[in-house]
């Protein structure tokens, strides 16, 4: 059982930074802190994902001489959905900065409990 | 193939153009773009329900016609097409219902960005309710998120700034559990499209090999996916977001958005687990306990309010709840009475949030209750079609929610013993709270006592207002009196949604 975390080790380091940016992404009260958890959270996923596709002694799946035969080439869907993660994780992280600025400017910090509190108290 | 199954797919694509048109318009062109565009897929989502029923069978389209190990297909059954034809009609009436506040409380330059997130939002709830492949569910649950998030900050106040805020951190929690779960998944299965991970998945569970793998995956979607829906323990973010945004946004958030992820959830059960892997790994136990708990303290919270539309959104916990109760049931009967319910709700609560859209109009913009005193006799046909929408929680016969709760009841009397009396139970706790605080809401409506400030105040008759509040009111009526066709049409559904 234990063996097994060793010899996935990739798997095994991806579940451990998902767990680290999972929790950063929930607990840190810094802004960009949480921001810098989400992409931590994402990219381990893509770590994990891009060591799926991966197959020891094979090559990249771009054709060069003429060579079709699939057995010599990685799985080249993981790759695929490692690109349309980043698109959503690039855009997800803009919109939070773009967030964040605006939440700066009106409140002066980067605390979330803070601007709470302020917004609370600029509402009664 | 013939041309009515090509709509399914030509009004998720369609409404991303639609979103991409709206950005370059000015404010009105895009208004009436939007409009048009969202009559014609709830024509066109209306055809395919009416191509499913007469086929009775489900098709699939596949995309680029590459078949299927490698496309990407879009399956079409009559769930599926029924719950976008009400999806669509609600999106369309929700937005003219709120139209005036939404060119209020919108900069001039900007309101045409509004109807671009309502077409993008449109094409994700699309793409969620047709599509067969995890990883397309993903990218739109993503797409889902970033527009409704956008539609929350619309008013530039600091309080829809934290709301958004917090709205977007616990979305990107829920999805990040999402996507950690397809991924594992995939690495299990080495499929994408449902079906094949559901055949590998039986084939996994029969031999008993990977069952803590599987345990982990089923948890982490059901997580996932009660973040992103604001199941009970996880809606703190609900009330600020809902009750801070304007009133078509309010109307389309707590209506559609949360039903979109729930729908994913139905199909991943459905196509990916089944139900016997569902029962063995205890997951409905899970959704069933925090269902109920939503029911009961959903609705306690709403008691405690004195802000209309922060009652209206922690009433939306509470039915959410009922949704999960329906699934945790585990039974076709419970499982038909969530579909009833998202069908319900989703006619129900955009009325109430646009009828308080209309009676914040004639108290000065306040969301408090005290202001509201006499708001139903300013704006009578706000007052009507809430006094509909609170009749219809409440669970009075002849109205939607009446359809749900008994159909709810009725599946807790086929289900095991002591979820039956858990069930039922809550059920009446429920709608005991319910009368609690939507009666008092109505009395306070149409309270012929005002306190001066504002009972000169009138509503302006407009004519987009009038026409979504008669179209729900109408809805609402037709779905409670006339509910065999819409239940049968969903049980027909359901028979033909698995694998």
């Amino acid at each position: 059982m234990l063996s097994n975390l060793f010899i996935n080790y990739y798997e095994t380091a991806a579940v451990i930074l998902f767990g680290v940016g999972f929790t950063t992404l929930l607990m840190q009260r810094n802004l960009l802190k949480k921001i810098i958890g989400f992409n931590f959270m994402d990219s381990a996923i893509y770590l994990f994902l891009a060591s799926k596709g991966y197959i020891a002694g094979r090559i990249a799946p771009v054709i060069v001489n003429g060579d079709t035969d699939p057995s010599h080439y990685v799985n080249p869907i993981p790759t695929g959905l490692v690109l349309t993660g980043i698109v959503v994780s690039v855009s997800v992280t803009a919109f939070l900065l773009a967030l964040t600025c605006r939440l700066y400017d009106r409140y002066h910090t980067l605390d979330i409990d803070e601007i709470t509190y302020l917004s609370r108290k600029g509402r009664d | 193939m013939e041309l009515v199954q090509n709509f399914p797919f030509i009004t998720i694509v369609f409404s991303l153009t639609c979103g991409v048109f709206c950005a370059v318009f000015h404010g009105n062109g895009a208004k009436r773009l939007c409009i048009a565009w969202l009559t014609a897929s709830f024509l066109m989502s209306a055809a395919t329900l009416a191509y499913t029923l007469q086929s009775g069978e489900y098709y699939i389209y596949y995309m680029g016609r590459w078949s299927a190990p490698w496309g990407n297909e879009i399956r079409v059954g009559v769930l599926e097409a029924l719950m976008a034809t009400f999806f669509s009609g609600v999106m369309l009436c929700s937005i003219l219902g709120g139209m005036s506040h939404i060119f209020e409380d919108c900069d001039a330059e900007k309101t045409n960005l509004y109807f671009t997130m309502i077409s993008l939002l449109m094409s994700s709830l699309f793409a969620l309710i047709y599509t067969n492949d995890l990883f397309t569910a993903y990218v739109f649950v993503e797409i889902n998120t970033m527009a409704s998030c956008a539609l929350v900050m619309l008013k530039s106040s600091g309080a829809t700034l934290v709301a958004t805020t917090r709205y977007l951190i616990m979305s990107l929690l829920g999805s990040g559990l999402f996507l950690l779960g397809v991924v594992t998944l995939y690495g299990i299965t080495g499929h994408l499209l449902m079906e094949d991970i559901g055949r590998e998945v039986r084939e996994i569970f029969r031999e008993g090999t990977y069952s803590l793998p599987l345990t982990v995956i089923i948890g982490l979607f059901s997580v996932g996916l009660a973040v992103k829906s604001a199941l009970f323990p996880f809606h703190s973010w609900l009330p600020d977001a809902h009750s801070n945004a304007t009133s078509a946004s309010s109307a389309v958030l707590s209506g559609l958005v949360l039903k979109g992820y729930i729908i994913v959830l139905i199909k991943i059960i459905y196509r990916i687990f089944g139900f016997e892997i569902i029962v063995s790994e205890r997951m409905e136990d899970f959704l069933f306990v925090f269902g109920i708990l939503a029911m009961v303290l959903g609705s306690v919270a709403a008691l405690r309010e004195r802000d209309l539309k922060r009652m209206l959104a922690y009433s939306s916990v509470a039915q959410v709840g009922y949704i999960y109760v329906g699934i945790g049931l585990n039974t076709e009967a419970g499982m038909a009475a969530a579909c009833i319910q998202i069908i319900a709700h989703a006619i129900t609560k955009p009325m109430l949030f646009c009828a308080a859209g209309g009676f914040m109009q004639v108290s000065g913009g306040s969301k408090a209750m005290a202001d509201m005193r006499g708001a139903g006799r300013r704006d009578p046909l706000g007052g009507v079609a809430f006094t509909v929408g609170a009749m219809s929680m409440i669970g009075i016969p002849f109205f939607a929610g009446f359809v749900t709760k008994f159909h709810l009841a009725e599946g807790a009397l086929t289900s095991t013993t002591p979820r039956m009396v858990i069930a039922v139970a809550a059920l009446i706790i429920s709608t005991i709270l319910n009368a609690m605080y939507y009666i008092p809401a109505v009395f306070n409506i149409f309270s012929p006592r005002t306190d001066g400030k504002f009972a000169d105040v009138r509503i302006q008759p407009r004519f987009d207002y009038t026409f979504a509040m008669t179209a729900f009111i109408i809805a609402n009526i037709c779905f409670g009196s006339f509910s065999r066709f819409f239940v049968d049409a969903i049980r027909e559904g359901l028979g033909m949604f698995g694998i």
